[in-house]
């Protein structure tokens, strides 16, 4: 215990050692975060989920905290139902079963740039008489607009920008562009907007319901994908999902090289023949095209891509490290006097040997984290990554083959790319200096 | 990678060893035997591509499917058979791809085709490619891949040479100045290392294409290529910048790193204080009492290193959309086509054993325990 405390005060010496215990730490809190707050099943289900779950958000949406920076303010995406602040609803019973429903949508609108979309989902519930419903726009300066008026299924949705005729009525303006533009004709008028739907009932017992949803052109902290999702999904489980490849990579390569190289070294002869040759074949192997072969034919599951990973990365240069620095642990007295009371191989090598080797160890498995955390990210960007996870090399994937650089969605490929970076350089600059904690001949260089 | 150097001299080069004694002759025979083991270990790595890409049957597969299309078109469009019963028909189409399966020997045990499907993938020899097409419009995977080979070339080569002399060039100016700020940089930013090229390629896009809109987003010249030579070169570099630099940038800080560390070491031994007691002046000290002896370490590191930067390559080339035959395997993946992924596994083995041989043989060069025969 007090090694490893001495080992621990050594290490904080060096800042890059504690920049890159910080970013680790920050890295496994928002694993642990992600976890929580979106527990795995549904993380999957939302990265799966198509209009259904996602129809309340806006496409290619820039996160929304940008318009703390931007000059022009980017329109906030929204939604609201009757029950929401601002939101009115007013039942008047009529004659004849009749009633008369009106809904009113009252909104700030604070924004130099038009909005998306605005759609408006509609829950009706009648027999056999369909209700009726007239909506209405209300301007800051006190202009009415009528947008449509129709009968209402008994659920339907309602594109305000796809109104053809509201294109004419406007003067062959994009909705979306009509309903907001001020007197100049070009900016969007700020103020207090209102949308009224009028409907009437015709049975007893029948509702007109309207859900108001507000397609602005940013959303929530990472902004949306092309398929409407929330980037918060991936953005956080890519954590947990980096770190445990990162992790079981690094780990199981190290620990089986180790394994491997220590029975090379305690049985020589042909075993150790064979593992040298081995590693000169796996010198040549094309690493990465293997991956995409196995990736292609058999299976995405990270786990099988994991495990030839492990596979072809026990058999490298390591190996022939850990080999030499066993031939010399083989030599020792210890382990003479252990052979000559007749300790068994297996306990020579794994009780004796092996243990001795943890110091160098630990260096190298933190510092070779890095390199699989990117690997998997490599394979997504090459579109095989595991098909069902949400991963942040699945976003830049998807942010490439979208082309987000052409158009100037930079955020998408940034807010992976820089957690990316942070775990990389993380894991790296702390491997760097347990190398040289571990590794005292490193020290003065 | 020293060490396989030396255990396969002794083994192979054995026999030679009388020969001749001559340096020349040495170095010759040092490349012979390390020729035939990298040939040896290039068959047998090829040989394991085969197994993994053939293991749930593929191969099989698509050569069955292609006989029995084949033959039932054949047989479907001979007039000789079109007034027979659609029974016979089939029975005779039947009959043929038995017989061409046999031919094939598609029925032989797996054991020894697969020594045969191994004879034609060393040669390349991998058939037509099922969805792609070169772009002469040719359609044998051999022809799609080694078109595209000149391009990746390119671009590896200019990327490896770029790296190796200017991390060398920096590494010993570092290890003069050893504890300067640059150095102190230098060594602070080898963590960077850790990201690999694509990973560079896309920030230099978004800074250099997409934003400052100076170098272009990807390709390899102009649409439509210049007609003179020299405007031709000219767009070819514009277009080389960014992935040259996208490769050189992932493994610059740390090679830098480590060779400073190997100057280092090796500038604080005797001998070099004795040539600077002489009085020799630092530049000689350079050349001849630090940069000598250090050569083969820098070689061995080097060629660990190029094997990483060719795995960075295909990626690479995709997000720069450049013709190379890292960009032809991400096209095969999206069209799932499996000769053309099997053959570019395997011109990427070869790819990786030639490099390994030049680097051997820079060794050898270099290496006096090799000249002198030690």
């Amino acid at each position: 215990m007090n090694s490893v405390k001495k080992a621990f005060q050594e290490l904080v010496r060096y800042p890059s050692a504690i920049a890159g215990l910080v970013s680790v730490f920050l890295l496994f809190a928002l694993a642990a975060y992600a976890m929580i707050a979106i527990p795995y099943s549904q993380a999957l289900l939302l990265w799966r989920g198509g209009e259904d779950v996602w129809y309340q958000n806006p496409k290619f949406a820039a996160p929304s905290w940008f318009n703390y920076f931007a000059k022009v303010k980017q329109p906030v995406s929204f939604v609201m139902d009757e029950t929401s602040a601002g939101a009115e609803k007013v039942v008047e019973v009529g004659e004849q079963n009749t009633s008369r429903i009106n809904i009113t949508y009252t909104f700030d609108f604070s924004y130099d740039a038009f909005p998306q979309e605005i759609l408006l989902y509609f829950d009706a519930n009648y027999k056999e008489k369909q209700p009726f419903v007239s909506i209405y726009w209300l301007t800051p300066d006190e202009r009415k607009i009528r947008i449509s008026d129709f009968g209402v299924d008994s659920r339907q949705t309602f594109r305000i920008s796809q109104d053809e005729k509201l294109v004419r009525r406007l003067s062959g303006l994009e909705p979306m562009q009509g309903l907001f533009v001020g007197e100049d004709g070009k900016t969007p008028l700020k103020g207090i907007y209102k949308l009224v739907i009028e409907g009437i009932t015709f049975e007893e017992g029948s509702d007109i319901n309207a859900e108001f949803v507000f397609h602005g052109t940013v959303y929530g902290l990472f902004g949306t994908d092309h398929q409407r999702r929330d980037l918060v999904v991936p953005m956080l489980w890519g954590a947990p999902v980096a770190l445990a490849f990162g992790l079981i990579a690094s780990l199981g390569t190290s620990v089986l090289t180790m394994i491997i190289a220590a029975l090379g070294a305690w049985y020589g002869g042909w075993v150790d023949a064979l593992i040298q040759r081995i590693t000169e074949v796996n010198l040549v192997l094309p690493f990465f095209s293997i991956l995409i072969m196995v990736g292609t034919f058999y299976s995405r599951s990270t786990w099988v891509i994991l495990g030839t990973t492990v596979l072809l990365s026990i058999f490298t240069g390591g190996i022939k490290v850990y080999r030499s620095i066993f031939m010399q642990v083989k030599e020792s007295t210890y382990i003479e006097a252990a052979r000559a009371y007749g300790t068994s191989a297996s306990r020579i090598i794994f009780v004796y040997m092996i243990p001795r080797m943890i110091p160098l160890l630990i260096p190298g498995v933190v510092s070779s984290v890095p390199a699989f955390v990117f690997l998997e990210a490599t394979l997504a960007v090459l579109g095989l990554g595991d098909p069902v996870l949400p991963t942040w090399g699945r976003l830049i994937n998807d942010a490439f083959t979208n082309g987000a650089l052409y158009k100037g969605l930079y955020y998408w490929i940034m807010a992976p790319s820089i957690l990316l970076m942070l775990s990389g350089l993380g894991f790296a600059m702390l491997g760097f200096a347990l190398d040289r904690v571990f590794n005292p001949k490193l020290r003065d260089i | 990678m020293a060490d396989i150097t030396e255990t396969t001299d002794s083994n192979l080069g054995a026999f030679l060893k009388k020969t001749s004694t001559s340096t020349f002759a040495r170095i010759m025979r040092y490349g012979l035997s390390r020729l035939i083991t990298l040939f040896i270990t290039v068959v047998i790595g090829i040989y394991l591509t085969i197994m993994i890409a053939n293991m749930g049957g593929y191969v099989d597969t698509i050569m069955r499917n292609e006989i029995r299309e084949r033959i039932t078109q054949s047989v479907l469009t001979n007039k000789a058979y079109q007034d027979m019963a659609p029974e016979t028909r089939k029975k005779i189409a039947q009959d043929l791809i038995l017989v061409e399966e046999k031919r094939l020997r598609l029925d032989v045990p797996v054991a020894v085709r697969s020594l045969n499907y191994l004879t034609s993938a060393l040669k390349l020899e991998l058939g037509r490619a099922q969805n792609m097409t070169s772009d002469n419009g040719s359609r044998t995977v051999r022809l799609i891949l080694l078109e595209r080979l000149p391009a990746t070339l390119l671009l590896m080569g200019t990327s490896q040479l770029f790296l190796f002399f200017a991390s060398v060039y920096f590494a010993l100016s570092l290890s003069r100045n050893y504890g300067s700020w640059i150095d102190r940089l230098v060594i602070a930013l080898s963590p960077t290392s850790a990201a690999p090229s694509w990973f560079y390629g896309v920030f230099f896009i978004l800074i250099f294409a997409a934003v400052l809109k100076i170098l272009p987003f990807g390709g390899m010249v102009d649409a439509p290529p210049p007609e003179t030579k020299w405007g031709y070169s000219m767009s070819l570099i514009k277009h080389l910048i960014l992935p040259v630099s996208a490769l050189v940038i992932s493994a610059f800080f740390i090679s830098i790193y480590n060779w400073r560390t190997f100057f280092l070491i090796y500038s604080s031994e005797d001998y070099v204080e004795m040539a600077k007691a002489k009085g020799l002046s630092a530049r000689d000290i350079e050349r001849q009492y630090i940069l000598r002896p250090t050569l083969p370490n820098i070689v061995t590191n080097f060629a660990l290193l190029l094997i990483s930067l060719w795995t960075g390559a295909i990626v690479t080339e995709t997000i720069f959309l450049w013709p190379g035959l890292g960009i032809t395997l991400y096209k095969a993946v999206g069209l799932f086509d499996i000769p053309v992924i099997v053959g570019s596994t395997i011109i990427f083995a070869y790819l990786l054993a030639i490099t390994v041989f030049l680097l051997d043989f820079v060794y050898a060069l270099v290496d006096p325990r090799v000249k002198v025969g030690g």
